[in-house]
This record gives structure tokens, sequence and C-alpha cells, in this order.
């Protein structure tokens, strides 16, 4: 037994910390272009016509309906056919960044229609121009609006970032996978990433649940 | 690059991945209907007086809301291993599933619960309803209204997750088009077919769940 397999040491601590790091590393990566372009294609959506509306959502809507591990299964695989093979993190960045802005638009798309048509007549009755009014009074309006929806999503693009294991990222759920096929302790190991996960998105969605209290009181 | 696509070798094993996408569903239901129930005596523990019991179903909720998916089945399948109790692929993925959406739901009836103002149950009682009528006639259907909608987002949910089967060798959809692909090497055709196929799968079932929520409440949604 013992020459096959090595118990877990104090060593495998930097292992442990790099599939962290990289855990937080997509998952800002993801969060940060998902938001970004979320806000582009909310807004795009609420002021574009009816076909546009509907052509830019069934795009979403397929990025919505099909399970993210397929996402990044077909992608990958894709890239690789046509002959421009990516290296994980960038083919997993691409594929959750996107994954990310399909449920973030809807988040921002809410925030900028729950700015009221009245405020944008007074603001442009002020002498204000239509970028202007974008600018000023509907971006930082409708963006603060959905907060608590924003870091919903943002926390489970965290969850989800796990996923991109399967392409061979060494997130955090890939460099325990193989701390326990080296040491056949799966139980401690499993338990501290859950912690992990935990430490991170308890403490944020209780944030959460604050800041959305104190906006409807 | 030219590449040469042979969508026949898929088509040929349509009825597998029809098949597949059955477990799929079925999974998926499964975990549904034991959520719930489960989901209504944490919400119910949630909302006790009794501080042990309001104690342990947060506990549950907590750590289902907050630890990926992934890491659940992981726990099921090769964590319980270790303690002796080996799960198949199979029930690895449900219980997963079932934890999970236990946690969302009972959050989703407590939502629910608790927006419904308590002066209606004082109206209804000195109208002379019974409680069950209350439950009955007042309270639930106000619920349902509330909580349909982020129902039907988490069968979807527990459907598109389901997929994480493939990665304990369940024989759902993923796991199953996994497995044919590795027969055949043709995993572009295979999981395109298969995208397309969870896609017709959610839409079936955000169309069902709109009709029927139309016909539960007719115009004033």
């Amino acid at each position: 037994m013992n020459s096959l397999f090595t118990p877990l040491s104090w060593n495998d601590t930097g292992f442990i910390l790099t599939g962290i790091l990289n855990t937080i590393y997509i998952s800002v990566v993801a969060i940060s272009i998902g938001t970004f372009l979320g806000v582009i294609v909310g807004f795009a959506r609420v002021e574009s016509n009816k076909y546009t509306n509907m052509l830019i959502g069934s795009f979403l809507d397929i990025l919505r309906s099909v399970p993210l591990i397929i996402q990044l299964i077909l992608f990958t695989t894709y890239i690789g056919v046509m002959g421009y093979p990516l290296n994980p993190f960038i083919a997993g960045s691409i594929v959750l960044s996107l994954y990310t802005m399909a449920f973030m638009s809807e988040v921002f798309r809410g925030g900028f229609e729950s700015v009221h048509q009245s405020m944008r007549t007074a603001s442009r009755s002020l002498g204000l121009t239509y970028w202007q009014t974008v600018r000023y009074i509907r971006l930082p309006i409708g963006i603060k609006v959905v907060f608590p929806s924003w870091l919903g999503v943002a926390l489970s693009v965290i969850k989800d970032s796990a996923l991109v294991s399967v392409i061979g990222y060494m997130e955090l759920l890939r460099t325990s996978e193989q701390l326990i096929s080296r040491t056949q302790q799966p139980l401690e190991i499993l338990i501290g990433v859950g912690i992990f996960y935990f430490i991170i998105s308890y403490p944020l969605s209780l944030y959460g649940k604050y800041v959305e209290r104190q906006m409807t009181v | 690059m030219e590449y040469e696509y042979h969508w026949s070798i898929v088509f040929d094993k349509m009825p597998e991945l029809l098949s597949a996408a059955f477990v799929t569903l079925h999974v998926s239901i499964l975990s549904m209907l034991l959520g719930i129930i489960i989901a209504v005596f944490l919400a119910l523990g949630k909302m006790s007086e009794l501080k042990i019991l309001n104690y342990l179903s947060g506990i549950w909720i907590e750590i289902a809301r907050n630890t990926p998916a992934l890491f659940q089945i992981y726990m099921g399948y090769f964590g319980l291993g270790a303690l002796g109790i080996h799960l198949s692929p199979y029930v690895a993925v449900l219980s997963a599933l079932v934890f999970i959406n236990s946690g969302y739901l009972a959050e989703t009836f407590r939502g629910g619960f608790q927006s419904i103002a308590k002066t209606q149950y004082s109206a209804s009682k000195s109208l002379g309803m019974t409680k069950f009528q209350v439950y009955r006639y007042i309270i639930l259907p106000q619920m349902f209204r509330k909580i349909h909608h982020p129902m039907t987002n988490q069968f979807v949910w527990a459907i598109l997750m389901s997929s994480l089967g493939i990665l304990v060798g369940m024989g759902e959809l993923s796991g199953e088009t996994q497995r044919l692909q590795s027969l055949s090497f043709r995993t572009l055709e295979f999981f395109t077919v298969a995208a397309v196929m969870y896609y017709i799968i959610t839409k079936f079932v955000l169309i069902t769940a709109d009709q029927i929520s139309k016909r539960l409440f007719k115009g004033d949604i």
C-alpha cells in the first residue's frame, strides 16, 4: 500500500493553493467579462425593436438551455477540429464568460426596464442629450437596483467554474481529484474543498440578502 | 482546416440517445418530487419556534446553496465510498440533485409563504373558515402563484445539472453521449446532437409549465 499511495501531507499545500487561485482567477475573469457584456446586451435588448430583441433573445436562450458541461466540451472540440486549439484557461474563460453574459444580460435588462420612462423624459427636458441620459441616469440607477441579483449570478458562476475541470483546467476540484487519486483520502480532501466554496459563497450571499433588505425598506 | 461531418453515425445511435434523454428527464423529475417533499419540511423547520429544527434546516439549506453541484456529486460518489457506502452513479447524481433542489426550494417556499400578509389568516378565520379551508382556498393558491416560476427554473436547473452524470459514468444523456462518442470518436457530432436534445427538453418543460400556469391562473398573473 505504502509504496503506491502516499498520504496527504503539508507538501500538498502549494498544489491545493494553485487550485484555489485558479478557481478564483477564472471566476473573476468570467464574472468581469460576463458583467461587461451583460450590461451591453441588456441595454441593447431594452433599446432595440421587437425583431432584433427576439434574435438576441434566442441566442441567449441557447446558452441558457444547454448544460455548461456540454458547451465546454463542444467549444473545445470545435476549435480543436478547426485547427486553433486553445489552452484550457482561455477556452474555459470564453465559454464561462458567454454563459455568465446570458444570465447577466437578463439581470441588467430588468434593471434598465425599472428606470421609469418619466425619469428619462425629465432628464431629456433638463437638456441632457440621449447619451448623457444613458450615462448619468439610466446606467447608474439600472445597475444599482439589480445588485442583489447580480451577486446571485456571480455566486452561481463561482460554483459553476468547477465544471471547467472537464476540459483540463487545474481549478480547485480538479486538483483535489488528482490528490484523491494519489492519496486515496477522498473524504478529508472533499470536505476541505466544500468548506472553501462555502466560506467564499456564504458571507457573500448573506451580504446580498442584507443589501436586498436595505433596498426594500 | 477541413473537417468532414459524419452525422449518419449519430443517427444510427438515435434510439440509445433518446432512451438516455428519458433517463435525464426522469432523474430530474424524481429529484424535483423528492426535493419538494424535503423542501416543505425544511421550510417548516426554518420557520418553526424550535431552535434545534431551525438550526438543522438552516445548515442543510446553506450547504446546498453555497457549494457546487459537482462537489455534491463527488461527495456522494467518492466521499461516501470512503466510508464504505457505495452508491451507484444514478443514486449519487439523484441524491446530489435532491439535496440541492430541496435547499433552494425550501427558501422559495419560505419566501412565498411569508409574502402572504398575516391579516389574511384572521380575515378568513373571521369568515368562519376552518384551518384546512384557510390553507386550501386562501393561502396555498396565492403561494403557488408566487412560487411556480422559481419552481420551473429549479426544474430546468435540475435537467441541466443532471448532465454532471457524465463525470461519474451515469447513463443519462451526457453520459451516454460520452460513451457513444468514445466508440466512434465523432465527438463534435454526438455532442451537438446532445445539445440540441437538451435545448428541446428544456423548451418543452418551459412551454408546458407556462401552459399549466396560464390554465391555473386565468388572466391574473
